[in-house]
């Protein structure tokens, strides 16, 4: 039961994209009318990339050691509000930019300022947990070999944090390229842009399959070198052990300085478009600017947020199940395909997911009559928002589910229960918080969600990020701020959420049980 | 009560035999405990007859329904047969009596109940029913698990291991306590483990495992006391292996005569426990003040101690004695088989 239930979620969400580059057999010449788009949208986006990753790089990585390694007034507020950037999507900051006439931010450079300030929290919070497993005695080594402080940090602290920094700069590049809402309404003509355009404005659907082939090729490289990196990652961390580092007490200027410095930088990519964004929905409100279609948008995101909180976490459990069930290596290979539309951009897979459908809606309309059954309704945006956020939901319930014994589940059916018993009544109480966690982040992703859901929806589904593009491009900047301000305080949710966990030190109630990992008595003969 | 056969049962993992045609009887009631080294398969044995492995031939038969066997695999769910895990796998996020009735799911709730305090009061943890499983010292843990796996009225209990993680001062009790749990029960027991104090002193037959094979099968006494093998006498227990000549009721070493438990010929190999020899500083018979061995080491352990003797022969010596009286290092002394020492020879 649980290989074939994983090979089957596996087939239901990679199949589509595999099948993205059979569009250059079957028409092979559909970018030839295209020929300006093509070199445009390399050259923006290898710009975009190339700046993000720069951006991202120094300012994660010196915030991170400004808090690990040394010690001021504040630090441990600071420490958190510096994570706040990721409940503000790219989209959002820019209409904030937009309206307030920021000179220059309608250009590559605007769009990599962008990018950094809301992005950088991937870099910070993966070198912040690298610095902080790292081993005072290395330090200290460094230190007693002539080093001043500043120079270990440099030539140890860092080099052993390299992979993290690494892994923290492709996922920041994966969300850059990912983005629609930010590079279309800054003017930057990258592939994401270029692909909407030649859907929307050509119907062209071979050159949009082919564009995004191209684009799933460069996020699969960044996908490869992350897993690498987290790899690397793991080791390094292995040979660290003993104490943490000490961190150093900051005095007087240095100080004021190391507490003011991210406190306005915080201040200016949440505070301060909150405040405005809150001002300008105040306005909306009082001079009747809200959005044409407002209530809709409302119930059309909570339910499609809250009906994909229910569905994707449900099939991640299926798969991270079934190969646990199976305990082969086919299932275990099945899950990680299923979990490749992680950081695919909402575009791509907008795009592969459109012509199965279609297919197959063809053939049920030819038996039953009943027209555009998939793609013209919440169906093939729910199957695009599964293919896109698996491997979100797939995350957090596998490792909760780890962290279970498999002792437990061989002690449950020795008592009698069989696998579904042992999944109702042993996994799904301890993959409780596991499951919420799952289902949050779903709901908050899709919420934000915009390229996709721009290109799947049906007719009148129109969704509040949709409505905060849409106003934006018409520099209606008062009447996009009240569904923005909406996104913004939903995605403030999971981000408190992982502040209060790591708070507690990360430990969840399977970590607090009696029960240790299986020690198995004889592990020469245990199957690998 | 119930009684389990195995036949011929064989499981390996990959290149690696695990079980090999392997042969086992637990009778009713009964207290079996199976000894061997780590790696010697006796996990998988217990895995296998739990349901977790499917083996490759041979039959698993539980009270007279065949569980495992050619093109019939029971899954565990359907066994009847409970298990007490090593790290005793209670659920963590039910309380103790949500543990022990965990097993209990398809009875009628009077009876569910009524089994539950029942078995809780077997293991003596009434007062804990509502503790949260965390709570509980490492002795506790071990008593829901046992409970758990008894509550349902199993046709068979699996114990693997279920001393190892308890603290040394902790053991000896806990397996008396087990002991009597399991008497009162009266269940049909299995316990695997890999120290031979626990399994001489809990059993009722003690069954010896080496690669996959059973090498010796009786009462823990007869098992010391009658090694079959030389590998069986040295992984029960500390021994002496000398040759020598049986002639009937006797067989005459280097040491002296020891009494033979059935007659023999020929010569032959004997196992001689460490308790079974005796030490004198003299020679009793013609007072001369020469003795045969020299002591070269003394383990001091309280109520008895252990000599190491270099034998004239050239043999190395245990001798286990009370420590009434104590001899140095370097003394030498006589060594001659004690009153009533009685051996068998050994297969190998």
């Amino acid at each position: 039961m649980g290989l074939r239930a994983t090979i089957a979620c596996a087939l239901l969400v990679a199949g589509p994209l595999v099948g993205l580059p059979l569009s250059f057999v079957f028409a092979p010449d559909a970018l030839d009318q295209f020929t300006g788009f093509l070199p445009e949208a390399v050259s923006a986006t290898a710009a975009l990339l190339l700046g993000v990753g720069l951006g991202t790089l120094v300012l994660g990585t010196s915030l991170a050691a400004l808090v690990s390694f040394f010690e001021f007034p504040g630090r441990r507020w600071i420490e958190w509000a510096l994570v706040l950037p990721l409940a503000m999507p790219g989209y959002v900051f820019t209409l904030f930019a937009l309206g307030l006439d920021l000179p220059g931010i309608r250009s590559t450079l605007g769009a990599i300022g962008v990018f950094t300030l809301v992005l950088y929290p991937y870099v910070y919070l993966l070198a912040r947990a690298a610095f902080l497993s790292q081993s005072r005695t290395l330090l200290e080594a460094a230190r007693g070999l002539g080093l001043s402080r500043g120079r270990a940090i440099l030539r140890v602290g860092l080099p052993m944090a390299r992979p993290a920094i690494f892994g923290g700069v492709a996922l920041a590049l994966m969300e850059a390229l990912a983005d629609f809402g930010t590079v279309n309404l800054l003017g930057v003509r990258t592939f994401t842009d270029a692909i909407y355009r030649v859907w929307f404005n050509a119907f062209d659907r071979d050159a949009a399959m082919q564009l995004a082939t191209l684009l799933v090729s460069v996020t699969l490289t960044l996908l490869a070198l992350e897993r690498l990196a987290r790899g690397r990652a793991r080791h390094a961390q292995l040979a660290a052990r003993g104490e943490a580092v000490r961190a150093v007490r900051l005095r007087g200027l240095a100080a004021a300085a190391a507490a003011l410095v991210p406190l306005a930088l915080v201040a200016g990519v949440v505070l301060a478009p909150l405040a405005q964004l809150g001002a300008w929905s105040v306005e909306s409100i009082r001079d009747g600017l809200l959005p044409v279609d407002f209530g809709p948008a409302v119930r059309n995101s909570l339910l499609l947020a809250g009906m994909s909180a229910v569905l994707v976490p449900v099939v991640a459990l299926l798969l991270a199940y079934g190969a646990r069930a199976s305990r082969s290596k086919a299932a275990a290979g099945a899950a990680r395909t299923a979990t490749i539309g992680y950081g695919l951009p909402g575009s791509v897979v907008a795009v592969a997911v459109i012509v199965p459908l279609g297919w197959i809606e063809r053939r049920i309309d030819g038996v039953a009559g009943t027209g555009l059954l998939l793609t013209g309704t919440v169906i093939g945006l729910f199957y695009a928002y599964l293919v896109r956020f698996l491997a979100l939901a797939w995350g957090s319930i596998e490792a909760s589910l780890l962290r279970i014994p498999r002792q437990l589940d061989e002690a449950a059916r020795g008592l009698g229960a069989d696998r579904l018993d042992v999944l109702a009544r042993v996994h799904v109480p301890l993959l409780r918080s596991g499951l919420a966690t799952a289902a949050l982040l779903v709901f908050v992703e899709v919420m934000k969600e915009l390229p996709a859901t721009l290109l799947l929806r049906p007719l009148g589904g129109d969704t509040l990020a949709i409505a905060v593009w849409q106003a934006t491009t018409e520099s209606l900047f008062e009447t996009a701020a009240l569904p923005a301000l909406m996104i913004v305080l939903v995605g403030l949710l999971p981000v408190a959420l992982m502040i209060r966990l790591s708070g507690r030190g990360g430990a969840s109630e399977v970590e607090a049980s009696p029960v240790a990992p299986a020690a198995v008595d004889e592990p020469e003969l245990v199957p690998a | 009560m119930s009684h389990v056969r195995i036949r011929g049962l064989s499981k390996s993992f990959g290149e690696v035999a695990a079980v090999r045609e392997l042969n086992l009887d637990i009778e009713p009631g009964e207290l079996l405990a199976v000894l061997g080294p780590s790696g010697c398969g006796k996990t998988t044995l217990l895995r296998t007859i739990a349901g977790f492995e499917q083996p490759e031939a041979g039959c698993v038969v539980v009270s007279d329904e065949v569980v495992a066997g050619p093109g019939r695999m029971v899954p565990p769910e359907k066994r009847r047969v409970g298990m007490v895990f090593q790290d005793y796998a209670l659920f963590p996020h039910l309380s103790v009596e949500g543990n022990v009735a965990f097993g209990l799911f398809t009875r009628e709730r009077e009876e569910r109940e009524g089994l539950t305090r029942r078995t809780l009061e077997l293991v003596g943890l009434q007062h804990k029913a509502s503790c949260p499983v965390h709570e509980l010292s490492g002795g506790e843990r071990q008593r829901v698990a046992l409970a758990r796996a008894l509550a349902p009225e199993p046709e068979l209990v699996l114990l693997d291991e279920p001393f190892s993680n308890l603290d040394a001062t902790l053991r000896a009790g806990l397996r008396r306590e087990v002991e009597l749990i399991l008497r009162d029960a009266e269940a049909t027991a299995l316990l695997v483990t890999h120290d031979q104090e626990e399994a001489l002193s809990l059993a009722d037959r003690l069954a010896v495992m080496r690669d996959g094979q059973i090498v010796q099968v009786g009462p823990p006494v007869e098992v010391y006391g009658s090694p079959a093998t030389r590998w069986a006498a040295q992984f029960v227990g500390e021994v002496n292996v000398l040759s020598g000549v049986a002639r009937g009721d006797g067989v005459e070493t280097e040491l002296g005569v020891f009494d033979l438990r059935a007659p023999a010929s020929g010569s032959v190999q004997v196992a001689v426990r460490p308790e079974q020899l005796e030490l004198r500083a003299r020679r009793p018979t013609d007072g001369s003040d020469a003795g045969n061995a020299e002591v070269i080491d003394r383990e001091f352990r309280g109520h008895d101690v252990l000599y190491r003797l270099r034998h004239e022969g050239g043999k190395t010596l245990l001798v286990q004695l009370p420590s009434l009286e104590l001899h140095d290092v370097g003394e030498t002394v006589f060594v001659r088989p004690a009153s009533s020492a009685s051996v068998t020879p050994l297969a190998d």
